[in-house]
């Protein structure tokens, strides 16, 4: 009982020193200021850009960065600096959200797998194999053809094309404790068991792929960024880093500012998470280094 | 090494009918009919009707999932929408386009990711191989696109070195050439970091290997013991890594030819999409879904000739 | 002259928890035509002693003092690393433990064995029949095919026999064997050690056959090396050594010997006490915490004593041995 108790003390020590670690490395440091403050700017956007990002108005059309729009304005004369900022919260909501979901889905069917029946796990295991054989982009595309462009379109094919990972490592990790003694001597107590795979397997498993998860952010954020770019993502005029970029590279022979504020955001987001996931990776779990 | 390559091949056959009904549930899923969203809201009923009749809509689900999958394995993906070509036709015209620029940043890759994993490795822990580990991470991590879009805007609107846009004049090799540089970069790039953090790992445990050792006490030059014992031995794993790659590289090629308004498969199925010709993107779909099993089927059976270690086991 | 002189040999690693004294004053001879083992247990320095031989110290190590002279007049640790390379392979060849990693994966055998006569200037045919001729001289069968076969299409006594053809083919004047013969089963480590004794006489090289298995040093060898956490603690001809061991350690070593037990024991006997760590070598006799003879004047380095002709003992009671199994 007594570990049960010292657990999070543990945890909790283990985390402050994983954290001086983490911010040892230059890598991870920068990593997490990055991430940070894209956080940052996200959260407190109609703090830090006072003008409305959907605000059109066509006398300010491809203004260069200056006092009055930091970033300049796009080919309507919507004030850039605003947008980018209120495209982060698209780009951060649609990443940890549909990664949160994607977890669970993943989670559920690779403990239904690794610990169900034998003729589940194989037909499971086909199914991710197949999704996995789809390129991304094209799963995406055919997706959007047949249900139409909205964000729902982007975090279901973001779920699809995350699910059968996690649910392939989840099934490997719990296949090995599936007979592991700890998980045995409580089977032959009479746990039933949806109480073995919460108590027993779930938390040894949790980890890893916290970790790997943290790693898949930037992909989703490159994915939503993508699909709106191609105008399959976010309907306009709602803001997203994609759509900047794409408004930006339809007028680019008449202003750059546009792409460049399209793609600093997407360039700094994606760079942060994975400095800081790569970091993460090799200060609390050095295994997963070999994936 | 031929049952192998059987079972092998067995597999892929399995994965690509199971990507098939995936797909064809897609199609029957999608909300109101297939025919009613081919021919968006204007289409009068009996249009509609004629082309449920054509596309088969009207028999029951299994002998529509059926003709789909028999059709498919016989090569017939249906006729496009507005000409009534066959889409296995307009597919495989697109598709040399979409393989030279794959084949292009495959070779980005190898050329760049193998010099710089290997070299990461021999100065292992000095500067060049920081600098070599944060690049790769950072090429990995910028999607394609945004390094698509940035180089276009420096080297064909800034500099003007390269072209911007299109494949290059047909029958003229050099130009077409010319024309492949930047977006095959873009699509090559990211896996330059992937290949030269793989070379770099395997490399580092290879020159650990006793037959290293070996080759040292035998007095062979450094150079060789480097680039022919472990290189050799380092390169295998980054052929399986390619028959991955390459599928995410058919994801960047689709932005790339995007970008760079190229001929290609992703150009049509965007196209495709903004004219509501789904068929033709369950079409290219299909055909770069089997492309891409074949690839990692070929990358398999490659890594299993190239070792001689992998080829005796089967 | 000697083929090998080494004379007062230090090494040292600086690791990140300080500098480690791996080899401390190791003296030693191999004379022209003999074989010389070197007996001690894993972690005694003998893998550091080849490595430095060969000038394959990893680079975090260095000679620290003390000189390996070849042939009389080169000095190994002065050599740079193109001369040291000339030498390796050629005049120097080694035979490495295990034999089933000892030889490239990926390339044919053919292709190592003619790979590693790139100094010869003779032509590919020449080169490979070369190769084929000497695969027959250490009994491979079809030595010819066995040119175009691979490491992993052979068996683990074959594989141990073709790196033993591979580096005597350039008929060196010094053969390093490292335990070639430790990751054989018995009846293939006879066969082994009677083709190097054969193949030694017929190309009249020496001999530096490291071993932790004294049979096998007692059949093959005519002098001995003890060494013990990186010190040459006693060293001389077999017979000396093995009937008259005058280092305490070598006394129990020769006990922990299964071959030698004279009456059957329920345990094997075992040297208390551990290796000392090397990053902090203790002043004095290294043996000293683990000996049963230690006395007041084990606190200080003990002497290499000279007890007979050639045989020495680092021990301040090398004249006064015990009568072997008087303990224990």
């Amino acid at each position: 009982m007594s570990e049960a108790i010292s657990e999070p003390v543990i945890a909790l020590g283990r985390g402050a020193r994983s954290l001086r670690r983490l911010l040892r490395e230059p890598l991870g440091a920068f990593g997490l200021f990055l991430v940070v403050a894209v956080i940052g700017a996200a959260v407190f956007a109609d703090l830090l850009a006072s003008a409305d990002p959907s605000r059109i108005s066509p006398r300010d059309r491809f203004m260069p960065p200056g006092a009055e729009h930091l970033l300049g304005t796009d080919q309507l004369g919507r004030d850039l600096f605003s947008r980018v900022l209120h495209g982060g919260r698209i780009a951060l909501t649609v990443a940890l959200g549909s990664t949160g979901v994607s977890l669970l889905i993943g989670i559920a069917l690779g403990l239904i797998s690794g610990y169900g029946p034998r003729w589940l796990d194989n037909v499971l295991i086909l199914l991710f194999d197949a999704i996995k054989s789809f390129p991304t982009v094209m799963l995406a595309l055919a997706f959007v053809t047949l249900f139409g462009p909205s964000l729902t379109a982007v975090v279901v094919v973001v779920i699809i094309i995350n699910v059968p990972g996690y649910a392939r490592i989840i099934r490997t990790q719990t296949i090995a404790l599936k007979n592991a003694e700890f998980v045995t001597a409580a089977q032959s107590m009479g746990a039933s068991t949806a109480r073995i795979l919460r108590v027993h397997v779930l938390p040894n498993v949790i980890g890893p792929i916290l970790i790997l998860a943290s790693m898949d952010i930037p992909v989703v954020i490159a994915i939503e960024a993508g699909m709106s770019f191609l105008g399959l993502g976010v309907r306009p005029p709602t803001p997203s880093w994609g759509a900047i970029l794409n408004d930006g590279f339809a007028s680019i022979r008449e202003s750059v500012w546009i792409v460049v504020a399209g793609g600093i955001p997407i360039i700094l987001t994606t760079l942060g998470f994975t400095f800081l996931g790569e970091t993460l990776r090799d200060v609390f779990d050095p295994r997963l280094k070999a994936r | 090494m031929l049952n192998y390559a059987i079972k092998r091949l067995g597999l892929a056959v399995v994965i690509v009918s199971v990507a098939m009904f995936l797909l064809f549930s897609m199609i029957y899923l999608i909300p109101g009919d297939p025919a009613s969203v081919a021919l968006g809201p204007r289409a009068t009923e009996a249009m509609k009707a004629a082309l449920r009749e054509r596309m088969g809509l009207d028999q029951p689900i299994w002998v529509q999932f059926w003709n789909f999958y028999s059709g498919a394995w016989t090569g017939d993906l249906g006729t496009e929408i507005l000409s009534e070509r066959p889409v296995l036709t307009v597919v495989m015209e697109q598709l040399p386009y979409t393989v030279a620029l794959i084949v292009g940043g495959i070779s980005w890759s190898v050329a760049l990711g193998i010099p710089l994993g290997c070299l990461a490795a021999v100065r292992r822990g000095g500067w060049v191989d920081r600098i070599v580990g944060v690049l790769s991470v950072a090429v990995i991590a910028v999607p394609s696109f945004v390094i698509a879009i940035y180089a276009l805007l420096i080297f064909a609107v800034w500099l003007q070195w390269l072209p911007a846009i299109g494949a290059g004049e047909p029958g003229e090799p050099g130009d077409q050439l010319v024309h492949l540089i930047l977006p095959s970069l873009a699509v090559g790039i990211g896996w330059v970091g992937y290949i030269a953090r793989m070379v770099r790992a395997s490399m580092l445990e290879v020159l650990e290997a006793s037959h290293i050792r070996t080759a040292y006490a035998f007095g062979l030059p450094d150079n060789q013991i480097i680039y022919r014992y472990a290189l050799s031995i380092a390169i295998l794993p980054t052929v399986t890594l390619l028959g991955i790659g390459i599928g995410q590289m058919l994801s960047s090629a689709v932005f790339a030819e995007i970008v760079f308004s190229r001929p290609g498969v992703g150009k049509l199925v965007y196209d495709a999409i903004l004219t509501r010709n789904f068929p033709v993107v369950t079409g290219a779909v299909l055909v770069t879904t089997a492309f891409f099993v074949l690839l990692n089927l070929i990358a398999d059976l490659i890594v299993g000739a190239l070792d001689p270690r992998v080829r005796s086991n089967f | 002259m000697p083929v090998l002189s080494v004379t007062g040999l230090n090494v040292r690693f600086s690791t990140e928890d300080g500098s480690v004294h791996a080899l401390k004053d190791v003296s030693f001879d191999v004379p022209e035509r003999r074989i010389v083992g070197v007996v001690g247990e894993s972690g005694c320095g003998k893998s550091t002693l080849i490595n430095a031989i060969l000038g394959l110290l990893a680079k975090n190590g260095e000679v620290s003092k003390g000189s390996i002279l070849f042939q009389g007049d080169r000095d190994l640790t002065k050599l740079g690393a193109t001369e040291m390379r000339a030498l390796r392979g050629e005049e120097i060849a080694t035979v490495f433990q295990d034999p089933m990693g000892a030889l490239n994966p990926v390339f044919s055998v053919g292709q190592q064995m003619v790979n590693v006569q790139y100094r010869s200037g003779l032509s590919k045919a020449e080169k490979r029949k070369r190769a084929s001729e000497m695969l027959k001289q250490v009994r491979i069968p079809d030595a010819e095919a066995a040119l175009s076969r691979y490491p992993y299409e052979f068996s683990g006594g074959m594989t141990q026999r073709i790196a033993i053809a591979m580096a005597l083919m350039m008929e060196p004047a010094l053969l390093i064997a490292d335990e070639p013969t430790t990751a054989l089963d018995a009846t293939l480590e006879v066969a082994t050690i009677e083709l190097l004794q054969e193949l030694q006489v017929k190309i009249g090289c020496s001999v530096l056959f490291i071993s932790h298995h004294l049979g096998v040093v007692a059949e093959l060898c005519e002098d001995v090396v003890v060494m013990y956490a990186g010190e040459v603690v006693e060293r001389g001809t077999v017979r000396q050594v093995f009937n008259d061991p005058r280092h305490p350690y070598t006394v129990r070593l020769l006990e922990c010997d299964p071959a030698r037990q004279k009456k059957r024991m329920r345990h094997l006997p075992t040297i208390p006490g551990e290796i000392p760590d090397l990053r902090a070598r203790p002043e004095g006799c290294i043996f000293a915490p683990r000996c049963h003879r230690r006395f007041g004047a084990c606190a200080n380095t003990p002497p290499d004593m000279e007890t007979g002709t050639g045989h020495v003992a680092r021990c301040f009671l090398a004249d006064q041995p015990e009568p072997v199994g008087a303990q224990g």
